[in-house]
């Protein structure tokens, strides 16, 4: 076991090396003229201006040139100079990762509860109205365009209904706590300030509810499977030989049983939600890497773009190795290498 | 005996009735793509009215913000949505399969690099891969496609390695092997034809992913460009016009419906060969 | 005036199916047991022997449904509310199950499984009284260094160590019934025999009444007391072990204990009865096991055999050694 976590850990670095290299050459080998984002149209036809751009960038280099200097820098964690806001790339990502770290566990959180939920009751009422209806209502989260859901709710819960509140962090009236983690829940509560966590909550509910919905039909669709499964088995009816109840069955017996998939299912689908919250966020007026991403893509910003792609591709890398390291160590009888 | 048995006479109702539904509603897309023009009342791309007028009986769906008919705009909206999702697919299984199929079966150096090289990818989270891609590339519909190709094809590749892998050791390939077949018609006759099904089916599947994908580059204003009536950048037009809901309305149910058809029919084609599941 | 015994099951039956397309699995049995006392229950697979007793403590499938009664120290349990039902499975009621690897939790230590029998019936004992208890179950069936083995998973354990520990939390609440359903079909022969001791022994230790399922009529000779013989989901005869051994009026009951594997005897092969049960829903007219049976005469296509009882033994085949006007 440790030496499957070691070999794991070893091919870390170079499996961050080709995603650096793989997000550098694509955004780069491409025939997308960054200078078009950096110089104004008036002083393109300055000579002296794009050259002076150019060398200020760095694009006057040779591309090898060019990924080795990349490279060197990113190692002392300089990821370079965003277009937009002039202000260093790792900076900036830093300064958003705990926003879209939060949105994306609160989206986990629901959606893994939803899926499980939908699951469960799917599998122990299998083909009836029931499971069919659990199957359908899991299966429009995964069929539904999130941008448009998150209108779509905000429209009827924030401005119809007016029970929850539009988009944001925070009610923009109030004062920002003092950052210290950068997750709003956090901060608020540090700051001692609870009417403003409870606001900091309340406003997590949409988007990790339109997140959260879209992994639960994943994660249903394997819970069902196993849970049909887990319920054929033998110790199931021993569970009920022994006098236990209906719940107790289904969830210490059965689902205790499907645990280790359902939490493989659940580690894995985080590309889902890192992939959603591009858009939540950009819906929800979230102040995340999802929404600096796309002000990068629509503003040719290529240092941000280059640089939240590879931290993208890391936190991912990272997940996915914690998910197959908890399956390990959950599962004593699985001996991996 | 074990009353566990009894569990096989379990009615098998759910099958049929997705992938029913879904080949119904993919059916309908596809009518849709083809007579868009004859079914829809208005141009799709002239002002044809009031500007943000709410559904009624001239405009079922109401107007935009620059008085085009929502209606008429969401069923163009499937000549591009449907064609780009059949193609970046297609491309994406072509490309991945024979690259998974030259891995598998020659593997060596090439192969590995290969796989190498489809580890790497896979590592990004899809859409922000192909983000950065297609903003790289520049906007329009074509860049967006070619942005997906290149996020979505290693995941054929690594399906179809999988699978000629496991193909490879059968019987009827070793006896073909023994008998002096070339490795081409090894791989082409006796390995490829049985590597297909599973591939289809998650190619299936991911026709609704893809037009997803889709949908949001041009949503985020990577994909097609205005006034071209594609749904993703149709919701974008609608969150400019938050107040006016109809606006997002149609392309937002047509993204809905066309995605969970296809999802239905993968469901309904995943339960068909795997029995187990239902 | 003679007792209510402790557990009987009268008219028995279970149908499977809606709508038209429905099948009887168990058709109308009767059996009782009482404390102490051991009675087998043999059948081929299929005969509707385990649904039936499954049916009869409410764990039937759910597509299932049950008609008849079933009485457990005289309160019925056919239509009885789940809720009562559980208070008496796994504490007056404890049940074994054939492939004991497959029948325990495998990802709960052995001493939680049976703590969890404990602690389900006796909301007063701590978790740690029940796993003390545990500890003295597992010392009961004979594991050895039972406090260190509450502490691993059923994977650590052997086949028959496995069903020792599915016996001590059948027992662990002292019940009054044990039903063991092919306790030792999965284990091998030498381990078997070590089973039935444990069965035994506890048998009358605890005075339990003991229901022992078995497709292998040789498991229950000097074992059992008293045997039913199921047939397509009925008692085709029922007699005290040795007299069914001595006299066993039914050609069904014959073959099975001529094909009794013979230790001593060096036979070619063994015998076994020609044919296979009837598919459930599809009985053949008449009596059920005539396309099987050797003796087979016109009458046994077109009508039903009676059971019929004498002197404690009961047989249903027309030709059974036994007088139409029993003294029973």
């Amino acid at each position: 076991m440790t030496r499957y976590i070691l070999r794991r850990l070893i091919a870390m670095p170079f499996l961050v090396l080709g995603i650096v290299t793989l997000a550098f050459l694509l955004t780069t080998v491409t025939k997308g003229d960054p200078l078009a984002a950096i110089v104004s149209d008036r002083q393109m036809n300055d000579p002296e201006a794009v050259a002076a751009a150019k060398a200020r960038w760095g694009l006057d280099r040779s591309l090898p040139e060019r990924y080795v200097i990349y490279v060197r820098n990113l190692l002392t964690g300089d990821m370079g100079t965003s277009f937009i806001t002039r202000r260093p790339v790792a900076q900036d990502v830093l300064f958003r990762l705990p926003a879209t770290m939060e949105l994306v566990i609160a989206a986990m959180l629901v959606g893994s509860t939803i899926g499980i939920a939908l699951g469960v009751l799917a599998a122990y009422f299998r083909n009836t109205p029931t499971d069919h209806l659990a199957r359908f209502f899991a299966l429009i989260g995964s069929s539904v365009p999130v941008f448009w859901l998150g209108l779509a709710l905000l429209y009827v819960f924030s401005v119809k209904l007016g029970i929850l509140p539009g988009p944001g962090r925070l009610d923009p009236r109030a004062a920002l706590p003092p950052r210290i983690t950068g997750f709003m829940t956090i901060d608020t509560l540090l700051a001692g300030n609870v009417k403003l966590f409870i606001d900091a909550v309340w406003h997590l509910i949409l988007p990790a509810f339109v997140l959260g919905w879209a992994v639960a039909g994943t994660i249903s669709r394997l819970v069902r499977a196993n849970m049909l499964e887990v319920l054929d088995r033998e110790f199931i009816l021993t569970a009920r030989s022994k006098g236990a109840g209906e719940f107790r069955v289904v969830i210490r017996h059965a689902l205790r049983n499907t645990l280790v998939p359902t939490l493989t299912v659940i580690g894995y689908s985080f590309a889902y939600l890192l992939t959603g919250a591009v858009l939540t966020e950009t819906i929800f007026s979230w102040p995340g890497m999802g929404s600096y991403a796309v002000d990068a893509a629509r503003g040719l910003d290529f240092p941000a773009i280059i640089g939240v792609t590879i931290v993208g591709g890391i936190v991912f890398l990272v997940t996915n190795l914690l998910t197959d390291v908890a399956y390990v160590i959950a599962n004593p009888r699985v001996r991996l290498g | 005996m074990s009353a566990l048995s009894f569990s096989s006479f379990r009615r098998v109702g759910w099958i049929s009735l997705p992938l029913a539904v879904g080949i119904a509603i993919v059916l309908f897309w596809l009518v849709v793509t083809f007579l868009a023009p004859v079914m829809s009342s208005y141009d799709p791309i002239d002002m044809v009215g009031r500007r943000l007028q709410a559904p009624s009986w001239q405009h079922w769906l109401g107007t935009d913000a620059l008085g085009r008919d929502v209606l008429s705009r969401t069923l163009h909206g499937a000549r591009h949505s449907l064609p780009i999702a059949v193609i970046v697919v297609a491309l994406s299984v072509a490309i991945g399969a024979l690259l998974g199929a030259i891995s598998g079966f020659i593997g060596g150096l090439g192969g590995a690099a290969i796989m190498r090289l489809v580890d790497v990818t896979l590592s990004f989270p899809p859409m922000l891969l192909a983000m950065a891609v297609a903003a790289s590339l520049g906007p329009g519909l074509e860049n967006a496609a070619i942005a997906m190709v290149i996020v979505w094809w290693p995941v054929y590749a690594r399906l179809m390695r999988a699978q000629v892998l496991e193909v490879r050791e059968r019987e009827h390939v070793e006896a073909a092997i023994a008998a002096g077949a070339s490795r081409p018609r090894v791989l082409l006759k006796h390995i490829l034809p049985l590597c297909w099904t599973p591939v289809l089916i998650s190619a299936t599947m991911d026709l609704g992913q893809v037009i997803l994908l889709a949908a949001s580059l041009s949503f985020i204003g990577l994909g097609a460009a205005p006034p071209t009536p594609e749904w993703g950048s149709m919701i974008s037009d609608g969150a400019a016009q938050f107040y006016s809901w109809w606006v997002a309305l149609g392309p937002g149910l047509a993204i809905l419906t066309i995605v969970l058809g296809f999802n239905f029919v993968g469901d309904g084609l995943h339960d068909y060969f795997d029995p187990k599941s239902k | 005036m003679r007792q209510e015994p402790l557990f009987s099951v009268q008219d028995l039956r279970v149908s499977f199916g809606r709508h038209g397309h429905q099948f009887e699995a168990v058709r109308g049995i009767n059996l009782h047991v009482d404390h102490g006392e051991v009675l087998g229950i043999v059948g081929e697979s299929g005969s509707g022997k385990s649904v039936g007793m499954l049916a009869a403590l409410g764990l039937q499938a759910k597509t299932a449904q049950v008609r008849g009664s079933a009485k457990f120290r005289g309160r019925e349990l056919v239509g009885m509310p789940r809720r009562e039902l559980r208070t008496l499975r796994g504490s007056r009621i404890g049940m074994i199950f054939q492939d004991p690897l497959s029948s325990l939790n495998p990802v709960m230590t052995v001493g939680a499984q049976i703590a969890e029998t404990i602690l389900l019936h006796n909301s007063a004992v701590s978790k740690k009284a029940a796993l003390d208890r545990a500890v003295e179950l597992l010392a009961l069936v004979a594991i050895s260094q039972p406090d260190r083995r509450i502490h691993q998973f059923p994977h650590e354990f052997s086949g028959g160590m496995r069903q020792r520990v599915m016996i001590a939390m059948a027992v662990a609440n002292d019940p009054d019934l044990l039903i063991a359903d092919e306790p030792t079909t999965a284990l091998d022969v030498t381990v078997q025999a070590q089973i039935m001791d444990v069965l035994g022994d506890l048998k009358k230790r605890l005075n339990l009444g003991l229901i022992l399922i078995t497709h292998d009529l040789g498991v229950l000779a000097g074992h059992a007391d008293r045997v039913a013989v199921v047939y397509s989901g009925e008692v085709v005869e029922q007699a005290g072990i040795d007299d069914l051994f001595e006299r066993p009026s039914h050609p069904y009951t014959r073959g099975l204990i001529a094909s009794i594997p013979d230790m001593s005897e060096e036979k070619d092969r063994l015998f076994s009865i020609e044919g296979a049960p009837p598919p459930l829903g599809r009985l053949p007219g008449g009596c059920a096991f005539h396309p099987r049976c050797p003796q087979v005469q016109p009458i046994c296509r077109t009508a039903a055999p009676v059971l019929r009882t004498y002197e404690g033994h009961s047989a249903s085949c027309h030709f059974a050694d036994i007088p139409a006007e029993g003294a029973a």
